[in-house]
């Protein structure tokens, strides 16, 4: 067959770039490395490029919506634009504690929580593969960024970071096929983990006769380290029974991914790099 | 010069896919610009500049998502040596064969991609069937828009020369 013939330079070359992609693809996977070098370097490099590319449209969409609208009262609605964003973010963890007051007040210690130290980032990039869920921020380590810090928006969750660079990190959605979080029903405080599919959210490891309600809220649960307790994740959208030891449930994510402008990064670093910091007791 | 233009055009490719599809559809389109690119590439040029495009392209997009390394090569690869091979052995000048290309590029991809991750138990991919129609859709839809601008561009070109002459 012509397509194959390798005896065709082509064909030998065809043939040494799968081997050297098979070789490439074996290291990775063999190894139990963290953010490999390349991909490090490689994303540092383009999210300047792309923090440009968003620098450029921003200034060309401002100056356009500048033109048109009023300037005073375009900066007035920016104004309490993040002012609603924030007092959501804040009646989200209002929220949480309260609900956590309620059914927990006996258990309790009632010690006085501190507020979330965050950090606002603005969304410069989409992913760049449709088969990943990612965005591109644009903060980074050097604005206090580290790896598996919490990202969440006025709605809820949106995800964590993965790759922070010094000034822009890439930011892993909830619901890529990779991400997962520790949920719970915020009814009736059903356990499970809330999983990405690629579009919307799945709540796996929900015990089939658990006390589950479709249009319940599902919250975060805070077991994994990653998500602060009581942030918003979804509603349930359907439930389906009777399939083994757990219910298969179907969660519609609170956060619209589509229109992500801003976000907020959790600062409070995960526990396990807690205990790696030296001088931490 | 061949090269330098691929290369811009991977380039473009990728800030278009990171950045104005996020303005657009939030960036979870179902497009892979990136590999139209590779498609486009290896129609107009041969299998060789094709692997090499789709080699290239891959590893930069593999780099840029949070995935292994290599694979998005691999399957972009596989897909320009076979799409430069076809262009070379047939005529792909009509919309069809075009349409018929892009779409079984996009499948070939999707397979080669998706069962790299499978077969090395590192994701999932339940149901991927819409997903990659709408994908294949798209991208045709993409690379036959594409192909139409290019190709129109020399004879508006001299329509305007001509024009200025007069």
């Amino acid at each position: 067959m012509a397509l194959l013939d390798i005896r065709q330079r082509t064909g030998y070359l065809f043939i040494a770039l799968t081997i050297g992609h098979i070789v490439l693809i074996s290291a990775q996977v063999n190894t139990e490395r963290g953010v490999p070098i390349l991909e490090a370097v490689a994303f540092g490099v383009f999210a300047e490029v792309q923090r440009a590319a968003s620098t450029a449209i921003g200034g060309m969409q401002t100056s356009w919506s500048d033109y048109v609208a009023l300037q005073e009262v375009r900066r007035e609605n920016e104004r309490l634009r993040t002012e609603v964003a924030q007092l959501q973010v804040r009646l989200q963890q209002e929220r949480a504690l309260a609900q956590q007051a309620r059914a927990l007040a006996a258990l309790l210690d009632l010690r006085s929580e501190a507020e979330l130290p965050t950090v606002a980032a603005s969304v410069i990039a989409g992913g760049a593969s449709p088969d990943f869920r990612t965005i591109t921020i644009d903060k980074g380590s050097a604005d206090g960024l580290r790896t598996d810090m919490a990202v969440i928006a006025p709605a809820g969750v949106v995800g964590r970071v993965i790759t922070p660079t010094a000034r822009a990190a890439k930011v892993q959605l909830l619901i890529d096929r990779n991400a997962a979080a520790g949920a719970l029903v915020e009814r009736s405080r059903a356990q499970g983990v809330a999983v990405g599919t690629g579009g919307e959210l799945r709540l796996d490891y929900v015990s089939g006769t658990a006390d589950v309600q479709v249009k319940d809220t599902v919250v975060t649960s805070g077991i994994d380290g990653i998500y602060p307790k009581g942030f918003v994740i979804g509603q349930i959208e359907s439930i389906q029974r009777g399939q083994g030891a757990f219910s298969a449930i179907r969660v519609r994510p609170a956060v619209d991914f589509s229109s992500l402008e801003a976000v907020l990064i959790v600062l409070t670093p995960p526990p396990a790099l807690d205990e790696e910091a030296p001088g931490t007791p | 010069m061949r090269a330098l233009g691929v290369l811009i055009a991977i380039a473009l490719a990728l800030a278009l896919q990171t950045t104005l599809a996020r303005f657009l559809v939030g960036g979870t389109a179902a497009l892979d610009l990136v590999l139209v690119v590779v498609v486009y590439v290896a129609l107009t040029t041969g299998p060789a500049t094709g692997m090499f495009a789709g080699s290239l392209a891959g590893l930069i997009q593999d780099a840029l998502s949070s995935g292994i390394i290599g694979i998005g090569g691999l399957a972009k690869s596989i897909v320009g040596f076979l799409a430069g091979a076809i262009g070379q052995q047939f005529l792909v000048t009509a919309a069809l064969p075009r349409l018929l290309i892009f779409l079984a590029a996009t499948a070939v991809h999707a397979a080669v991609f998706m069962g790299l991750y499978v077969l090395l138990g590192l994701r999932s991919f339940p149901s991927p069937w819409a997903a990659i129609i709408s994908q294949a859709l798209g991208n045709a839809a993409v690379g036959l828009l594409a192909f139409a601008l290019i190709e129109s561009l020399p004879g508006v070109i001299e329509r305007r020369r001509m024009r200025r002459r007069l």
